[in-house]
């Protein structure tokens, strides 16, 4: 499927609510995951037999479990005021993509077996039978949903159709319906440390390798460490921060600051990995035994504090779960929150002036923020609500001259997800991605056309991926998406870097007046 | 014997109505909320959260961000409403309290707002291809089982006039187990049997959602995963295992 013919969506001057288009996304599915990708993690390798009674007791134990499920599955009362919400929607307007129409999909089952109502009258309130037409629609619709909770913040009861597609995929996991993207990932985390499967000595010649070119470049000795006991932090990275484009450049970043801040720091080849797929299979225990791998980590490195980089699902697993996960953290310095992001080090620092800046090195750019669904609407920075929004934006005017904010129902609470989260960020779901990128792709075509923007900044290893993949569709280039901290990597000053000399005859004042 | 119809009736729906919110309302309760995902940006402490669920009960601040027109129908439908409830406790208390005598009449204009509350929202559900989609039979007959109560009480209230005294001695009445005469009054039955089947559907039904509000994680929920561990019981268990 991952070639199939189909054609990018037409940016639209003034986005209306699209008309919907009954089944044009029902064949979008992700290839399924087969016996290797499914036992690592608990679940059987191929369809059971009798999976409709698997299916339904699963169910019936995870509405036990989780009172979000269970509230949620209750009280929406079809108000429709989620329907226009989803990208997905607006991209694709299959209607089964509407929040609550993918929420339906599991609601009329759970109302067929659950509720009197639909026990006795299915046709009156749209109960089904779980049958194989179903199941497929599951399968399809609910690998459709990034799990980016911009229905949620519409909704009058606040229902989050993420919780809603992670029990769906967890009930499809248990019947041996699983997604090979998403399992045979984890199935590598679990062996390995990360989702990329890369092994210690490839992670070891990578870090080498970014200590020659940094080194080259500023003729600093910045160092990348790894598995180094004793280190005052344990970074905690999306592994493609170790090769992928633009990703990389934000690890040099963070190196770079913890090297000018005197801090200590390693990455571990053992929890070398920040994103936890196990959220997006809805797999509390794998998420878990994820987690742990991190607590396993720093407590063997003896670290004091640890810190995430960039990586927007990962940070609602850090920020959000990790203290249920894998704490109590007791045994880390409690000066520090559990965890630390990348972005709150570098802006508390920023804050108390230990870091240095020639902004001018960033001019060649006119920047705009993208924020990360799980970022924004999952977890926090800071100190207050909102710091999320405020601290990445606050590292962006410190180190570049030109910021531009995209329209204010697409950043914060309300941006759009790039298209690409929840474990779709894979190449048989292509279009899917395309098109569930359209609501932001028009924003980003507005500041452009408006205020001249160039690249757009993010912190989530998948928004990079996904925007260096999509951007081409929309006639942007791929290298237009950037890493925040390449840009605290651009303009930082390094104490002793070979140019320091030149900075006498532009001093951080008149930088500062130019902005 | 119709008097004593509408009284079992109600003693039955008014029974099925405290008996299958207190068995939700319990499971509500009891089910965990395992991890901590409030919708962010969210409260740091209780009395954050307190002022959120405010704003969100009162002025429906969600739906307001959302969409506009279903929030003017959806909140001018509750607020009638609420104000008719009000209103209705005249048939309940004796005396009555003098703050249900002042509002007597904007009770009666409550109904107003319920009128065209509603029938904005069934025109919504009817016109926008959206809403439709979605719609089940039942997510319109409610609709149009909430008209019917509206319009039935409207018209005795503006129009024909009901033997209020009687409907008073009645209720309470039924209050002391000492059933009273009830007026045989075509209008006034029918509402107060749609009014005793509204109650019986109650807590089977989306109706549901008055209580899922109070119980929903992603807005009951204080922002503080970083500072307190949060750990629901059956994932304790997990952790003895492995
Ligand atoms: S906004 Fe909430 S209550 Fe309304 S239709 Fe969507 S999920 Fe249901
Ligand atoms: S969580 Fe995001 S992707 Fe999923 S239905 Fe809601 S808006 Fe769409």
């Amino acid at each position: 499927m991952a070639d199939s013919k189909f054609d990018t969506p037409q940016l639209r001057e003034y986005p209306i609510i699209p008309k919907l288009k009954k089944g044009v996304m029902s064949h979008s599915k992700p290839f399924i995951a087969k016996e290797p990708h499914q036992e690592p993690l608990g679940f059987p390798g191929e369809l059971v037999d009798d999976w409709e009674n698997v299916a339904i007791k699963k169910m019936a134990d995870l509405q036990g479990k989780y009172r979000s499920l269970q509230v949620y599955l209750d009280s929406c009362v079809k108000c429709g005021a989620c329907t226009d919400k989803c990208h997905y929607y607006v991209g694709t307007t299959d209607p089964k993509n509407m929040p609550v129409a993918r929420q339906d999909l599991y609601r009329k089952v759970y109302r067929r077996y659950f509720t009197f109502a639909g026990k006795y009258f299915p046709k009156l309130v749209g109960a089904t039978d779980l049958t194989k037409e179903v199941l497929d629609d599951w399968y399809s619709y609910f690998h459709q949903c990034s799990q980016c909770r911009r229905c949620s913040v519409y909704c009058p009861y606040g229902i989050d159709t993420a919780e809603i597609s992670m029990a769906a995929r967890e009930v499809m996991d248990t019947i041996g319906v699983g997604q090979k993207y998403c399992n045979e990932i984890i199935s590598k985390v679990h062996k390995i440390g990360n989702n990329l499967g890369l092994p210690g000595p490839a992670l070891e010649d990578t870090l080498e390798g970014l200590e020659e070119d940094v080194e080259d470049e500023t003729g600093v000795a910045v160092k990348y460490p790894l598995d180094v006991k004793g280190a005052e932090v344990l970074l905690v990275t999306p592994s493609a921060d170790f090769f992928a484009e633009p990703h990389v450049d934000g690890l040099i970043g963070y190196g770079k600051v913890f090297h000018e801040a005197g801090i200590s720091w390693t990455v571990s080849s053992h929890a070398s990995e920040a994103a936890n797929f196990g959220m997006f299979i809805g797999s509390y225990d794998n998420m878990r035994k994820l987690a742990v791998r991190i607590r396993e980590a720093a407590l063997e490195l003896g670290v004091k504090r640890i810190v995430f980089g960039e990586c927007g699902h990962a940070w609602r697993v850090a920020y959000s779960f990790l203290n249920t996960l894998a704490g109590p953290w007791d045994f880390l310095d409690p000066k520090y929150p559990v965890p630390q992001h990348i972005c709150e080090v570098t802006y508390n620092l920023i804050q108390e002036n230990k870091l240095r800046f020639d902004k001018s090195l960033n001019d060649d750019m006119v920047l705009t923020y993208h924020d990360s669904c799980n970022v924004a609407r999952a977890s926090r920075m800071g100190d207050s609500a909102g710091g999320q929004f405020l601290i990445p934006r606050e590292i962006i005017k410190a180190t570049c001259n030109n910021f531009y904010d995209m329209s204010s129902d697409t950043i914060k609470e309300g941006t759009f997800c790039c298209g690409g989260g929840g474990g779709l960020l894979t190449d048989d779901l292509m279009e899917l991605r395309v098109k569930g990128a359209l609501p932001r792709m028009e924003a980003l075509r507005r500041v452009v056309e408006e205020k001249g923007v160039t690249h757009m900044a993010a912190i989530c290893a998948i928004c990079k991926s996904q925007f260096s993949k999509v951007f081409p569709y929309y006639d942007f280039t791929m290298d237009q998406i950037v890493s925040v901290h390449q840009l605290v990597s651009n303009a930082i000053i390094l104490t002793g870097q070979n140019d320091e000399n030149d900075e006498e005859n532009h001093p951080q004042e008149d930088i500062d007046e130019a902005a | 014997m119709l008097s004593f119809s509408i009284a079992a009736l109600f003693y039955i729906a008014f029974f099925i109505l405290a008996y299958g919110l207190v068995v939700k309302i319990l499971q509500y309760k009891n089910t965990p909320a395992p991890l901590k995902i409030p919708t962010m940006p969210a409260p740091t402490t209780q009395a954050g959260v307190v002022f959120r669920m405010s704003k969100e009960v009162v002025f429906f601040e969600s739906l307001f961000k959302s969409s506009k027109i279903t929030w003017l129908f959806g909140w001018l439908f509750h607020f009638g409403l609420f104000l008719d409830m009000l209103r209705h406790l005249r048939y309940f208390i004796d005396p009555v309290w003098f703050w249900v005598v002042i509002i007597q009449p904007f009770g009666k204009y409550g109904s107003i707002l319920m009128l065209v509350g509603l029938a904005g929202l069934l025109a919504r559900r009817i016109v926008v291809d959206r809403v439709r989609y979605i719609s089940a039979p039942s997510d319109h007959l409610i609709l149009v089982l909430l008209l019917c109560i509206t319009t039935t009480g409207m018209a005795m209230s503006f129009y024909l006039g009901a033997d209020v005294i009687s409907v008073k001695s009645f209720f309470v009445g039924l209050l002391t187990f000492n059933i009273q005469n009830i007026p045989a009054d075509l209008v006034l039955i029918s509402h107060l049997v749609m009014v005793a089947f509204l109650m019986i559907i109650f807590p089977y039904s989306k109706l549901l959602h008055a209580p899922g509000l109070f119980f929903s994680p992603s807005r009951n929920q204080v922002d503080n995963a970083r500072e307190k561990r949060h750990l629901a019981k059956w994932a304790q268990e997990l952790e003895k295992t492995n």
